[in-house]
């Protein structure tokens, strides 16, 4: 330890209540942080202590899903995986592109006008609607004329993924500095090329981070399936016609059962159906690096 | 012997006064064609008349500077050579603006058919979040230029152009971003010749720049004259009189009675006569430093 003795200036921060006040503002962060932490922690922990040992090449590709009273290692999730994938994927397909056009219009077209403020305002409220009334509007206005499909559920996937698409893609446009659309207007560009060359490069990183997270918590979602799809066992790759399954579907199925199987099958989707969001999460992560190289 | 070279001195110091390098060049009696011709225009955003009744032609290959203090204006009129107050809402123009003969504000003139001809650099560098390259390929690429080889050739001559070649010809794939606040609005600068446009707009181009960047603008801006028409709004006045042909001083009319003010042209001219012998007195406040 040294000792200064010949302090002429002292930078030392003033002490007392300042200090304290920094002491208690520290430690209220690090209690958050921690508070935080703890229940990521303990479900990934629950999710993988108990999942990891249904995960097998057989138990992802397998088919058909087993009655609840067969034990781990006879037949396989394999329908509940595929059809997890084709229904959010289509459901993707559908909301992704709306929702960025419908952000692009809200921002860059509709300016002051009422129509954008409209649409931005129900994209609002639609957010909050809970994720079952999607899917009892699309089975009234769907299941009960056409009949249970994975297009039904991909639709009431896509209600849900709508409104998290255009609010996260309206945020990263509003980012855009106006100095860009400028240069771009100033060498003779139009409005639509401005949105396509400058606006939409620009925002891509975040939008694709936007999409990604909406595509993520759609695959999670169980309630609207229910309605839509309904579950089946054997695989049905057909997404526009007969009843489907999914992984969130299988869960809630398997997991009330008391089977011990069925318990285990429960698990098992579960930690895949967290795989699945944790590859998303990755893939949004490296495409917004790819697409962000030149805004550095 | 002594009394000739106390003259020769005295003679040195007055004709150096004012510091008029371009006067060595004063600008011909005779003008070319005018280029825009500016008649009582009058501009508007939404009930704010933000400068009244404007009358100026503006000649081809010269440097025609805008001065004058803040809200006098000058920004106004030159965004309106290309019809960038478009963008603004509530903007709207009265009067005549013609370029070279055509009515810059007639119902079926495409704004984007302006600005191809009629480019813009503006007062804070903007590249595009692109390589250099993509940057200065743009305008060419969204007018229509796809080959490979042709967008080389127009890259390096722009770039060339806006002297930024050899200090980037070896990092074309970097990000515009990455560049220097001066390198950047050249980037800026080659990335508006790059359309080949007839006139080039600067909005304080280098305002934001340090006064090595600066030089380097200036002189950028007196070989463009070669090939442009260039039109410059300087808050910078030693600026104007290094780089101008003819200046234009605008200011700002307050009337107290209603609490209004707007922009007003006071007097236009060569440069040297803007600067030297003022017609109004409000100019030779202004050049002359007495008033902001």
């Amino acid at each position: 330890m040294t000792v200064v003795s010949d302090r002429t200036v002292d930078l030392r921060e003033p002490g007392g209540w300042r200090r304290s006040k920094n002491r208690i503002a520290t430690f209220v962060m690090w209690f958050a942080f921690v508070a935080t932490l703890v229940p990521l922690v303990f479900v990934l922990y629950t999710v993988i202590s108990k999942g990891i040992g249904a995960i097998s090449w057989q138990f992802l590709s397998g088919s058909p899903i087993p009655p609840n009273i067969m034990p781990l290692g006879v037949g396989g999730m394999g329908p509940a995986v595929v059809g997890t994938l084709i229904i959010t994927g289509f459901a993707a397909l559908i909301a992704i592109p709306l929702g960025v056009l419908g952000a692009v219009y809200i921002n860059e077209y509709g300016g002051k006008g009422w129509l954008a403020k409209f649409i931005a305002f129900m994209a609002d409220v639609m957010t909050g609607v809970p994720s079952i009334v999607m899917g009892l509007f699309i089975f009234t206005i769907w299941v009960l004329h056409f009949g249970y499909s994975g297009l039904a559920g991909s639709f009431a996937l896509a209600c849900l993924m709508l409104p998290i698409v255009i609010r996260s893609t309206y945020e990263m446009l509003l980012l855009v500095p106006n100095q860009l659309r400028e240069a771009s207007y100033a060498l003779g560009a139009t409005k639509s090329r401005v949105t396509l060359t400058v606006v939409l490069p620009a925002a891509v990183g975040g939008i694709v981070s936007g999409a990604l997270l909406a595509v993520a918590r759609a695959a999670g979602e169980t309630a609207p399936l229910f309605f839509t799809i309904l579950t089946v066992e054997a695989t049905n790759s057909n997404l526009f016609s007969g009843a489907n399954t999914a992984l969130s579907t299988q869960i809630f199925v398997n997991a009330q059962s008391p089977y011990v199987g069925a318990e285990a099958r429960a698990w098992g989707a579960a930690l895949t159906l967290v795989v699945i969001s944790f590859l998303l999460m990755i893939i949004a992560r490296v495409v917004t690096a790819r697409f962000t190289k030149y805004t550095r | 012997m002594e009394q000739p070279e106390q003259e020769v001195v005295a003679q040195t110091v007055s004709t150096n006064l004012p510091k008029l390098e371009t006067t060595v060049k004063a600008p011909s009696q005779t003008p070319g064609t005018a280029i825009f011709d500016v008649r009582n225009v009058s501009i508007y955003y939404g009930a704010f008349k933000a400068v009244t009744d404007v009358s100026l032609p503006v000649y081809e290959n010269e440097v025609t500077a805008f001065i004058g203090s803040s809200g006098s204006g000058k920004s106004t009129v030159l965004r309106a050579f290309n019809r960038m107050n478009d963008l603004v809402t509530g903007a709207r123009l009265d009067g005549e603006l013609r370029y070279r003969g055509a009515d810059l504000y007639a119902k079926d003139v495409s704004p984007a058919a302006v600005r191809r001809r009629i480019g813009m650099v503006f007062q804070k560098p903007n590249p595009f979040p692109k390589s250099i390259y993509d940057n200065v390929a743009y305008g060419p690429r969204i007018n229509g230029t796809r080959n490979k080889g042709r967008l080389d050739e127009i890259v390096e001559k722009s770039l060339r152009g806006a002297a930024l070649w050899d200090e980037v010809k070896n990092r074309l794939k970097q990000s515009g971003l990455a560049l220097s606040g001066g390198q950047a609005q050249r980037l800026c600068i080659a990335r508006t010749i790059a359309v080949e446009p007839d006139v080039v707009l600067m909005d304080e181009p280098a305002s934001a720049l340090d006064p090595i960047a600066t030089l380097a603008i200036e002189d950028l801006i007196r070989t463009l004259k070669e090939n442009y028409t260039i039109v410059i709004v300087t808050h910078n006045m030693q600026q104007a009189t290094r780089v101008s042909d003819r200046t234009a001083f605008f200011s700002v009319l307050t009337d107290s009675k209603n609490d209004t003010r707007t922009g007003i042209l006071v007097e236009y001219g060569a440069t040297q006569q803007i600067f030297e012998d003022p017609e109004d007195s409000r100019t030779q406040a202004y050049v002359t430093g007495r008033m902001g």
